[in-house]
């Protein structure tokens, strides 16, 4: 490294690939186990998993969760048991994605999408309440209009849980272990993190392609 | 009025109102041209450094992300305008204008084209062609200096003092290199109206580049103006006026808004004046081949091939200043008063001297071969022991103790 060796270099630099992409023009794959926004997921016949028990209230580090659970109406019930949560609130403002909710929950209730993309311009807004996180009778997020989305993102909504489910233990890799989501069934289990046996290394399951978006 | 303008034909006759109304259009035109440059100038930049980093740089506003420098622009006038408190407020205000100001008027002698006849009128494409010309340059920076001090002092705050203390040193010391290194290629000139420069160097065939442009007989001078220009313009490596890490923001720190922005203007502005003016200086200005296959004297060669020469010299000597911004780390502040006082200015006034002495030797016909080596030797001597009566870093520290 002489004196004038960062001219070199600097230039040198201009005839190597970009390292940087033209976001958000054109978004790279996000990671299998992204930790995105949450929903709260439905069962296969609509009903509402959440049984509104507060683990994940309980176990939030950033105390951003906020659930009051209360028992079924009898004519009317909204989750398969006795209970459900008929109040739930994340605030986004404090959140910090940890997904300690995720595992904490017994039913596979709240799990993280790959939307990461909200800027939301008041306060109000970043409180997402039941009405902005339960997925809708397709079983697919709610789109926010502050919320920038590409097609297909929003399929991959509990691939953490698929993956290392339950409690991380690498003996339940690739069996089934929870229950169907409304529209889109049981779900098939995806790698967790043993080595991968030679035959099947092949593109994960979970994993997006880089898609073109049209800003318009 | 002779000693500002008097070279320019258009102002030799009566002044009649087309005269005002072509003097009033170049003033709006170098106006734009200069406010453009400097978007250009801030987009090129950034994309240029991000070239040299492996990224994409601004990619958003506009094609290829050209509009930044506007949205950015137009940001800070919607910014709030902070004033502090303990600020001294008349100069809080005026500093600006102080930097913004001599910056413009710095750029109206510079020739961006040849001469032109508009509407029957002979003119030169430049506001001004003042006899003091390349002084008026000094001159303009030096206020522009003031605009950096005033600003600092008046913030009544640390840092922006701390900054304006910097710049006023910094300046001061790479003002002399500047002018005497001005001086090693003035001698060759014998004027210092921009226009009788740049005429002298006129294109007559490929080898005027070698033997009308002055930056081979006065290539030390060159250097050390490149040197010295980049210092005067707080342009990395030199930028401890404003060096974030250590100084918050230097002397703009209390600054926001479009005050903010002005600074920035300003700042700009002189690094493409000094370039533009080293262009001129050194590089022909807007000499260079006419197209042969269209007539000499149609608009083509008279109008668009100048200004094409001139704009791709200055677009090249831009091209190194990003070069040098992607490439150094600032220097210490030792090392930035040693390479002025110690280096810069001993090798700006030697070589005027000896650039001096040939060409005095020349005009009274006297043997080059034996003057030019000894002004040379004499001049290494001269500079030999002056280095030696410089105290040496230890011997400094030994003093101290």
């Amino acid at each position: 490294m002489g004196r004038w060796s960062g001219f070199r270099i600097t230039m040198t630099q201009v005839f190597k690939p970009r390292v940087t992409g033209d976001y958000p023009k054109h978004k790279r794959p996000k990671p299998e186990r992204f930790h995105g926004r949450h929903v709260l997921n439905r069962y296969e016949d609509g009903m509402e998993k959440c049984i509104g028990c507060e683990l994940c209230a309980g176990v939030c580090p950033a105390k951003c969760i906020y659930v009051r659970g209360s028992d079924n109406p009898p004519e009317g019930p909204v989750s398969p048991g006795e209970r459900y949560g008929f109040v739930y609130e994340i605030n986004y403002l404090r959140c910090i994605h940890c997904d300690l909710c995720v595992e904490a929950c017994p039913t596979e209730a709240i799990t993280e999408t790959k939307l990461f993309e909200f800027s939301f311009t008041n306060r109000t807004d970043a409180i997402y309440t039941k009405r902005e996180l339960l997925v809708d009778d397709d079983g697919r997020a709610r789109r926010q209009p502050w919320e920038l989305w590409l097609g297909g993102e929003d399929d991959h909504t509990s691939a953490w849980m698929r993956a290392t489910a339950p409690s991380g233990q690498a003996a339940f890799e690739g069996k089934v272990a929870w229950s169907g989501e409304l529209g889109f069934g049981v779900r098939a289990p995806e790698r967790g993190q043993s080595p991968v046996p030679a035959l099947e290394s092949g593109p994960a399951s979970g994993e997006l392609d880089d898609v073109e978006v049209n800003l318009g | 009025m002779n000693l500002l303008v008097a070279a320019d034909p258009l102002l030799d006759g009566d002044l009649d109102a087309t005269v005002v109304l072509i003097v009033i259009a170049k003033t709006i035109v170098i106006f734009v041209l200069l406010l453009v440059a400097v978007m250009f100038y801030i987009w090129f930049m950034r994309k240029v450094i991000a070239d040299m980093q492996n990224r994409v740089g601004p990619a958003r506003a506009g094609p290829f992300g050209i509009l930044q420098t506007l949205a950015d622009g137009i940001k800070l006038f919607f910014k709030e305008q902070s004033t502090p408190s303990s600020a001294d407020r008349p100069v809080y205000l005026l500093a600006p204008y102080l930097s913004i100001i001599p910056a413009f008027l710095a750029f109206a002698i510079v020739p961006i084209g040849g001469t032109v006849s508009i509407a029957g009128h002979v003119t030169e494409l430049q506001l001004a062609d003042p006899q003091i010309g390349i002084l008026f340059l000094l001159m303009m920076s030096g206020i522009g200096l003031y605009g950096v001090m005033l600003a600092g002092w008046s913030s009544g705050s640390k840092y922006p003092l701390l900054g304006s203390v910097r710049a006023s040193a910094q300046l001061l010391s790479y003002e002399a290199a500047l002018g005497l290194a001005v001086v090693g290629v003035l001698v060759h000139t014998g004027t210092l109206s921009t226009r009788a420069i740049v005429d002298q160097q006129a294109w007559t065939g490929i080898d005027s580049i070698v033997t009308q442009w002055y930056w081979l007989p006065a290539i030390g001078a060159l250097l050390i103006f490149v040197i010295a220009a980049l210092a005067e313009t707080n342009h990395p490596p030199f930028d401890l006026v404003e060096a974030e890490q250590e100084l918050v923001g230097g002397f703009h720190t209390e600054y926001t808004g479009i005050r903010f922005a002005l600074f920035f203007l300003a700042e700009f502005m002189n690094l493409i004046t000094m370039s533009a003016i080293a262009v001129t200086l050194f590089l022909g200005g807007p000499s260079g081949p006419s197209l042969g296959f269209v007539a000499s004297d149609s608009w083509v060669n008279t109008w668009v091939m100048p200004i094409f020469w001139f704009m791709f010299k200055l677009l090249v000597l831009l091209y190194g200043t990003v070069w040098v911004r992607a490439s150094l780390p600032r220097l210490r502040y030792d090392q930035l008063m040693n390479v002025s006082w110690k280096v810069l200015i001993e090798a700006a006034f030697l070589w005027a001297m000896v650039t001096g002495l040939i060409v005095v030797a020349r005009n009274q016909g006297w043997n080059l071969w034996i003057v030019t080596p000894a002004a040379a030797l004499g001049a290494l001597l001269i500079y030999g022991v002056l280095m030696a009566c410089v105290p040496k870093a230890h011997e400094v520290s030994e003093e101290i103790k």
